[in-house]
């Protein structure tokens, strides 16, 4: 009622009043998401960041170190060692998850009734919560004779196995499990990037003799590139953060045979209080995994 | 010719030894997957004393590991796990569809950096903020209160998960601006509209987060881990660690306790499975 009285320069004063409040709201809106992730995401951050330039010492006072936590993570062997078996780890998850993931999804592509069943029962590894994976491949591996998976091995003439209790097998047994957990979720995404390719494609090809095998070498793989990309970066992330299966099947043992770099991390700073060692590993590790990502995006979009 | 449609063309495999072959391997695969899933059900209920004595067929019926689950305290860490996911997701929905609101209806300067800020979050894997936010935890900066040791410290650090609110957004700017505009005519405000116009659009966008959400904080394993400090607090997935190491519990115990773990994201799974697969695909195709 004033703006229409006014002189055009209280009008534009109105207006920008009206715009602050509006944005005012906004920020209203977005308040308890910004709390929480400030809370719990950028300061623990900005902590990690702060503790891995520190000697953390409690009540005394943190005392600036430079990088002489980076240069004792990176100079102790058994950081190495376990860098060196996350990364195999990561590898032989992401690989092992793909080719599995891409086999049963050529299995289990179509909208019949019965490959919808064998899908939902072959998916339920995914939605398991980690804690009752372990425990239950735990039972699986028991390394006795008689054990569940020595007698399935004993059908057919192999084993018995030590599994996670031999420091040769522990780190490929853990392995295992990570790709029957992983493998069923890259299924679901091959099949939605596969239900994604062009159907007169395949007709196409077929009328010009080409097999099964050229048809998904030259027709649906092309078309399903951006969707391996993703997948090689979900697999990829997820192998390298791997904490809780380690700790529960393993915890680094037989031997250490099995640590990654976040259980020695959780070793370092919550069981012997090196809080800035431990910061600076999971920051090497935090390095790794955005060049990966980085990686991995721009590859994604020159392909 | 049948029509091809699929990329190996399976379903026009004919005959009876194509046919023998199929249902060997659907076989097979359903035997690996869920096999050891199957085992857990029916081992619950069997007579286990020992790891040798896992079973896919059922004999000896019996709710004896249950039984004693519950004098080992089972139930208490089922309903701390229960109370964790419900408060978890509440939180998590609440605060993923108000700040979504903010990001996919209103432009304001600072909405971009706003949702880099928050998209560049789910590079950071929890697993690697663990010991600087168990600190964060002990003293929550600005409050000063201490989380560690109760339920709430397994909640509030849940609430904050770019996922849903990527999944929220995209959803949310695809809600037509006449439904919004036609009720700004009539009068309404901001939280009408949010409540009465946008969130009865977008229920498909809620089941994804709901499914999602579920999952993601029933498998939570290091939060827990790093908030519980005695049995009090444990969730189930916790409990199974110490139900292993103790001597005194048999394998069936510990068993019918990892089913107890096991049955809700099954249901859940089962009851949401189309919401499931809609936010994988989406999700994961838009990065």
């Amino acid at each position: 009622m004033t703006a229409t009285l006014a002189a055009p320069p209280a009008r534009t004063q109105a207006a920008r009043r009206g715009r602050r409040r509006r944005h005012l709201g906004a920020w209203l809106w977005l308040a308890p998401a910004l709390l929480l992730f400030a809370l719990f995401k950028f300061v623990p951050m900005a902590r990690a960041i702060s503790m891995s330039f520190h000697e953390v010492r409690p009540y005394l006072g943190d005392r600036w170190v430079g990088l002489d936590n980076y240069r004792a993570v990176l100079g102790d062997d058994a950081f190495r060692a376990a860098a060196g078996h996350t990364i195999v780890l990561a590898l032989g998850e992401t690989i092992g998850s793909i080719v599995v993931g891409l086999a049963l999804a050529l299995l289990l592509e179509g909208t019949a009734r019965h490959l919808w069943f064998v899908r939902t029962a072959v998916f339920l590894p995914t939605v398991t919560a980690m804690a009752v994976v372990a425990a239950l491949w735990r039972i699986i591996y028991h390394p006795a004779p008689d054990g569940a998976l020595n007698s399935v091995l004993g059908w057919i003439g192999l084993g018995p196995g030590q599994f996670l209790d031999s420091p040769h097998t522990s780190l490929w047994s853990v392995m295992a499990v990570g790709i029957w957990r992983g493998a069923p979720y890259d299924m679901m995404i091959f099949i939605a990037g596969l239900a994604g390719v062009d159907r007169t494609l395949y007709e196409a090809a077929a009328a010009d003799g080409a097999g099964p095998l050229r048809r998904l070498w030259h027709v649906a793989f092309p078309a399903m590139r951006p969707v391996f990309g993703i997948v090689v970066t979900l697999a990829a992330i997820r192998g390298l953060r791997v904490f809780t299966e380690i700790y529960l099947l393993t915890n680094g043992g037989p031997n250490g045979s099995t640590e990654v770099v976040m259980t020695l991390v959780y070793k370092l700073g919550l069981e012997r209080n090196e809080l800035g060692i431990a910061s600076a590993g999971s920051m090497l590790l935090l390095l790794a995994t955005v060049v990966l990502t980085v990686v991995a995006q721009s590859l994604r979009r020159r392909a | 010719m049948r029509q091809l449609d699929t990329a190996l063309g399976l379903g026009a495999v004919r005959g009876p030894l194509g046919r023998i072959i199929k249902i060997g391997l659907y076989a097979l695969v359903v035997f690996v997957f869920a096999g050891p899933l199957l085992a857990l059900l029916v081992s619950a209920f069997g007579r286990v004393t020992d790891p040798t004595k896992l079973s896919l067929i059922p004999h000896d019926l019996t709710l004896d590991n249950f039984r004693t689950a519950v004098d080992q305290g089972v139930l208490r860490y089922l309903a701390n796990s229960l109370i964790v996911v419900g408060g978890g997701l509440l939180l998590q929905i609440s605060v993923s569809v108000t700040a979504a609101y903010a990001l996919a209806r209103k432009s304001f300067p600072g909405v971009r950096l706003v949702l880099f800020l928050i998209l560049s979050t789910m590079m950071l894997p929890e697993e690697i903020l663990a010991i600087p936010l168990s600190l964060v935890l002990a003293d929550v900066p600005v409050v000063h209160v201490n989380l560690v040791g109760t339920l709430a410290g397994m909640i509030v650090p849940v609430g904050a998960w770019a996922f849903a609110i990527l999944v929220m957004t995209e959803f949310m700017r695809d809600v037509p601006i006449e439904l919004e505009e036609a009720a700004r005519l009539d009068g309404a405000g901001d939280l009408r509209i949010f409540w009465s116009v946008i969130l009865p659009v977008c229920r498909p966008a809620l089941g994804v987060l709901g499914i999602f959400g579920f999952t993601m904080i029933w498998d939570q394993y290091i939060l827990p881990l790093l908030v519980a400090q005695d049995a009090d607090q444990f969730t189930l997935a916790l409990a199974l660690r110490s139900l292993r190491a103790d001597e005194q519990v048999g394998t069936g115990v510990l068993i019918a306790s990892a089913l107890l773990a096991l049955l809700p994201s099954v249901v859940v799974f089962l009851a949401l499975q189309r919401q499931f697969m809609r936010g994988l695909t989406s999700g994961a195709i838009k990065g």
